[in-house]
């Protein structure tokens, strides 16, 4: 189904943007009239997601951070949050819970858990050395909207 | 972020805000501080003023858990709402340290 509102935003890999890309998220939503059980849901997602771009895929070096997001008349919200970081070697062994590479910065390794969790779809497509994308997909209530549809 | 009140060897923390990675990392550097300096044995974090919690949160609490652990102290956490509660449960924080149910600032500080 085609979306019938869209939004793209690209911010510096760095934790004070973990909550600006809370709020942009939420903001964008605010058209769907989403339960707050549904925003708390996709904003907690989004956080896990956006903290592992700016922890693991790029690690405390310069990059960016881009969220894509979208939302269909039925009410089905997807975001990408997308880095061209390091990427992950094993994307199922990252999924696991408790998984984590970062030994020393108190990460639970439950990001993944957490996301899968709160969201209907998760995937994870990387590649090592070219960054990642993790697309997250929420069936919300559906009901009416303002918006109006895009021209084709 | 965080208010805190101690009394003896117990570190009463509320904390307040979002508790994401960002926030985190501070919280984690000034409680440690905090936990060191005052001979702290007991750590009772009240969580009823938090509006946001991702799995920061429980790198946050197994990392103190851990720290009280060696020092021979325990950690306690009340005031937690049902989603705080699902983001622990998948890591089974409670496992670890003890839950205090609503009301129960008093109960945990006093053991």
């Amino acid at each position: 189904m085609p979306y019938i509102n869209e939004m793209r935003l690209d911010f510096t890999a760095q934790p004070q943007n973990e909550a600006f890309a809370r709020l942009a998220v939420s903001g964008f939503l605010l058209p769907l009239d989403p339960t707050m059980e549904e925003l708390a849901d996709i904003k907690t997602a989004v956080s896990e997601a956006v903290t592992n771009a700016i922890v693991h895929g790029y690690g405390g070096r310069p990059g960016i951070v881009r969220l894509a997001a979208g939302y269909a008349a039925d009410g089905t919200f997807t975001v990408e949050i997308i880095d061209r970081g390091r990427g992950i070697e094993d994307v199922q062994r990252a999924m696991q819970p408790f998984f984590t590479t970062s030994a020393d910065d108190e990460r639970s390794g439950m990001g993944f858990t957490v996301m899968q969790s709160f969201m209907d779809e998760v995937d994870v497509r990387s590649a090592a050395g070219r960054g990642t994308v993790v697309r997250l997909v929420k069936h919300m209530r559906a009901r009416e909207t303002d918006a109006v549809p895009r021209r084709a | 972020m965080l208010v805190y009140e101690r009394k003896r060897n117990t570190l009463l923390v509320r904390l307040n805000g979002e508790l994401d990675h960002s926030a985190s990392m501070r919280v984690r550097a000034e409680l440690d501080g905090l936990i060191t300096e005052g001979g702290i044995r007991r750590l009772v974090f009240d969580l009823r003023d938090l509006r946001f919690m991702d799995s920061s949160g429980i790198g946050l609490i197994i990392g103190r858990y851990k720290m009280m652990k060696r020092r021979g102290g325990s950690v306690a956490i009340c005031g937690s709402n049902a989603r705080i509660d699902r983001i622990f449960d998948m890591a089974g924080v409670y496992q670890l340290v003890e839950r205090k149910a609503e009301g129960g600032q008093r109960d945990a500080v006093h053991q």
